[in-house]
């Protein structure tokens, strides 16, 4: 009886199989959806729309480097020795030849130069993870300053963040791994950091190094950090970045047709997977041409590490230097002894500064929706200069990160401009603590004068280039009206009035609620509102035609 | 400046809507929103290459071009690997080895690349398609289930009202991590006492000063005026923790006039006819401080610019550093080395918590 059953089963499956036109595809196609049901998958995402916008690209360029760095890190392991166990070089270089180094110096240096093409694989990986750390800040800038972390991004911020800082740690600790001398320089540098730190220092250089530093331990455990629990944690918090991506639906840009509860776009099959999937070959085309014509990371010419020997000039991977340049940026003799224990404020004032600032950087979002009080959902992407407030704060981060960046080259700074290196330190340091408050004040004047020029243009238009000569003999620029498309571009935004403090249910203003007053008016005071049809048929019927408002205003031109 | 260039009362009333705050509170930030009316999607604009069957040709032959042309350069890559090898050692092949393959790999990448994107720009059907969007949030029924769920297991399982199997079972899941914790304390090692490690150095009384690398000792002889040594205690290179103790002994040996040497009291037996020994290892975070400038006296680390001053005993007068350089004690012995009178009296290089 059952075997009836089954047997019927059996002959309704195949019944559905020709619809879909034979051939090999559509029978290969059967036998697998018929296993796991994949067409749900296709049926789900195969037509999902994604909106376009260059700037939309640079979360692209990191996810697509970052399939680089594993490809290109996949070959490298195959021949990379994790060991500090000490070793005679005896590969192709010669001027390290009989050197004393590890035996992971000497597995680099045989990947350099006894691999055919495994230096060309290295510099791959190694210019892959610069532009990996790159393309994730400027995503993040874009995500800041377009406002796509609010509701319901923001956890997907925190998450972007997690995998920025998870970025920088598989950076240091990759870089750490060849021991030669400049990584030693850093490691040592990072040792002298911990031990700066009160109560847990001392204790945690030891259990990080395994003993004195450098130890034999460092290599090792870097390794198991850099190939298998930082990457693990890296690709389940991008699987969960891209997851959530898909759940929102992509944020768009303001334009016609475009509202908060639609996407308009191009589907993934077939515009964006040639799209998308062609960006990602380019990505790897131009990291591939980098690597063929840019030597990164000649290990060979630093030799092996050494505590004693350093050069002059050392500099560490970019997106490194910010904290270096912390350290650089502190002013003298703020170490103290203090009940009995060192007080090292040289290291701990820029640790604090460093934390603090990516801290920052984690919790905006909900400090930006506590101040607002806007629980709504937004789609709709902010134009940087719509959210003056929150640009001259992203302005001022920017310039600080920029100020403890360039603090990190001061002695190149100072050797190639032939400057003293004390001027160009305090040059940097009234930058780093100035220059963000500069920052912040033209940001935000600059922003609201753009949210000017936009109003100035929706009510009487834009410059045509036309002089027209009327008959009493003066001069006019003819000024030609937006069209409608044009004009929703410069319209659909929305400025929010300042919090007014009222008392609760309970008859009381709470200290929270005092402070959100003020920060509601720190942020939402300054406000250009978006042009209203009133206005806009006030001023139509004003000139009647754009021209005419413009002769009206236009002075000083007899 | 610009504050609220359009009057706040008609614009709150017609269309702006108060957002709701934090819960518990009445107050609403309000919100300021156009009322010009969204017009809609512009009417579809038609590329070249959908109104000229020319250059729709065009597109295409150059789209199957650039594959081919990746194709190219895959077979090119493949070449250049088996063309230049590098087995002699020879610098320059490996750089056209590097230079070749990566060359090859670029051009296949790059023919990918371009000719799928040039295909989805140019080619295929590009009328933007709208999706509608949904709030994130569950239906009020799905979430309504889902809390049906949760009660229902709550019955079933007693967890909210069985509260003594409930802690316990919290207390039992914050514990069991705890041996895994511990069992890191084997990254640090077990019978040394940090302290006592970096307090020391390999420094004794009469080792003698010997060149770095080579080991070579060192007579007072040998040091000139204006001259600079980098230094290793005798015997550095026989041992096993070689790196370790060298990340405390270097030394930096140089020689001055003895008058321009500001000597404080208690120390005036340290220095040998303005012959002076430094630990190399910056007290900031622990780099070399590898630059002496010879007319200045002044000895430069190179990672964050701490400068010291070698005529007033090392101390700090530019960056990030605050203590100067630990000074070694030397002396001369009977066959004119250049010997250690005894370890630093401190400890030397970065600071740490427990340092006195």
């Amino acid at each position: 009886m059952t075997s009836t059953i089954e047997r019927a089963d059996a002959h309704e499956a195949p019944v559905s199989k020709p619809a879909k036109g034979g051939g090999f595809t559509g029978a290969a196609a059967n036998y697998i959806d018929e296993r796991t049901s994949i067409s749900g998958v296709v049926k789900e995402f195969g037509r999902k729309i994604f909106p376009d916008h260059w700037s939309f690209m640079l979360g692209e360029v990191a996810l697509y480097s970052f399939v680089v760095i594993i490809l290109s890190g996949t070959f490298l392991t195959f021949f990379f020795q994790a060991s500090m166990v000490e070793t005679h070089y005896d590969g192709s270089f010669v001027p390290l030849k009989g050197v004393e180094m590890s035996a992971a110096m000497e597995s680099a240096l045989h990947i350099s130069f006894d691999v055919r093409g495994g230096l060309l694989v290295r510099q791959i990986h190694h210019w892959a993870a610069l532009l990996f750390i790159a393309a994730i800040g400027l995503h993040m800038l874009r995500v800041f300053f377009t406002g796509a972390f609010r509701k319901p991004r923001e956890l997907n911020w925190v998450i972007g963040f997690l995998l920025f800082v998870l970025a920088m740690a598989e950076g240091f600790t990759g870089y750490s791994l060849p021991d030669d001398l400049l990584s030693g320089n850093g490691l040592r540098i990072i040792d002298g950091l911990i031990k700066g730190l009160p109560f847990i220092g001392t204790w945690t250089s030891f259990l990080l190094f395994g003993g004195e530093f450098p130890g034999t331990d460092i290599v090792g455990r870097f390794y198991t950090l850099h190939i298998l629990l930082l990457p693990a944690i890296l690709v389940a918090f991008l699987a969960l970045h891209l997851v959530f991506v898909v759940v929102h639906k992509h944020t768009q840009f303001a334009g016609p047709g475009r509202t908060e509860k639609n996407v308009i776009g191009y589907p993934i099959l077939p515009v964006y997977a040639a799209k998308a999937g062609g960006f990602f070959f380019l990505v790897f085309g131009v990291i591939a041409l980098m690597a063929a014509f840019f030597t990164i990371n000649p290990i060979w010419n630093y030799g092996p590490y050494d505590p004693s020997p350093v050069s002059a000039g050392t500099q560490p991977d970019w997106y490194i230097g910010f904290a270096d340049g912390a350290l650089r940026l502190i002013p003298p003799g703020l170490e103290f002894v203090w009940l009995g224990h060192t007080w090292s404020f040289n290291i701990i004032i820029p640790v604090i500064a460093l934390v603090g600032l990516l801290a920052l950087v984690a919790i905006y979002p909900f400090v930006e929706s506590w101040v607002s009080g806007d629980k709504r959902e937004h789609h709709i992407l902010d134009r940087p200069r719509n959210a003056p407030t929150r640009t001259a704060i992203g302005a001022a981060g920017v310039t600080f990160y920029a100020g403890l960046w360039a603090a990190a080259s001061s002695d190149l700074m100072a050797t190639h401009f032939q400057l003293s290196i004390e001027g160009v330190i305090h040059v940097i340091q009234a930058w780093t603590v100035l220059g963000p408050f500069l920052a912040y004040f033209v940001t935000k004047r600059v922003c609201i004068a753009l949210m000017k020029k936009d109003r100035e243009i929706v009510l009487h238009g834009f410059e045509s280039g036309r002089i027209v000569r009327l008959p009493g003999g003066e001069y006019i620029e003819v000024h030609e009206q937006v069209d409608d498309y044009e004009r929703w571009k410069l319209v659909d935004y929305e400025v929010y009035e300042p919090l007014m403090l009222r008392p609760n249910s309970k008859g009381k203003i709470t200290g929270a609620q005092r402070l959100r007053s003020r920060m509601s008016k720190w942020f939402f005071e300054d406000r250009i509102a978006p042009v209203r049809t009133q206005e806009l048929e006030a001023s139509h019927a004003h000139g009647h035609d754009g021209t005419h408002g413009e002769i009206e205003k236009g002075p000083g031109l007899v | 400046m610009a504050h609220d260039e359009v009057s706040g009362h008609d614009t709150a009333a017609s269309d702006s809507s108060a957002v709701e705050t934090t819960r518990g509170t009445t107050a609403g930030t309000t919100v300021i929103a156009s009322d010009v009316v969204n017009p809609g999607e512009p009417p579809h604009r038609k590329r070249v290459t959908d109104v000229d069957p020319k250059a729709n040709k065009t597109a295409q032959r150059s789209v199957y071009t650039l594959f081919y042309l990746s194709i190219a350069g895959s077979v090119f890559a493949v070449a250049a690997y088996m063309a230049f090898p590098i087995e002699d050692g020879d610098p320059t092949a490996l750089r056209l080895n590097t230079l070749f393959i990566g060359i090859g790999i670029a051009l296949a990448l790059f023919g990918i690349g371009l000719a799928a994107v040039h295909w989805g720009k140019a080619l295929m059907y590009d009328k933007e398609g709208i999706d509608e969007r949904h709030p994130v949030r569950g239906t009020d029924a799905t979430r309504e289930r889902a809390v049906e769920i949760f009660e229902q297991a709550d019955k079933e399982s007693g967890f909210g009202r069985r509260t003594l199997i409930r802690n316990s079972l919290i207390g039992a899941l914050v514990a069991f991590p705890l041996p895994g914790l511990v069992l890191f304390r084997g990254l640090g090692p077990q019978n040394e006492d940090p302290v006592e490690l970096l307090s020391h150095t390999m420094w004794q009384k009469g080792s003698r000063l010997t060149l770095d690398p080579t080991g070579i000792p060192v007579k007072a002889a040998d040091i000139t005026i204006g001259s600079v040594f980098h230094i290793i205690p005798e015997g550095l290179n026989e041992r096993e923790d070689r790196l370790e103790q060298k990340a405390k002994a270097a030394v930096l040996l140089m020689r001055l006039n003895p008058d321009d040497l500001n000597i404080s009291p208690g120390r005036e037996g340290w220095s040998y006819d303005g012959i002076v020994a430094y630990s190399k290892i910056c007290t900031h975070v622990g780099c070399p401080v590898a630059l002496y400038e010879q007319q200045t006296h002044h000895l430069l680390c190179p990672c964050h610019q701490s400068t010291f001053d070698v005529v007033n005993e090392c101390e700090v007068i530019f960056g990030p550093a605050k203590r100067p350089l630990p000074q070694l004690p030397i002396e001369v012995d009977s066959e004119g080395y250049l010997v250690a009178k005894s370890d630093f009296n401190e400890p030397v290089g970065p600071s740490f918590w427990e340092r006195p």
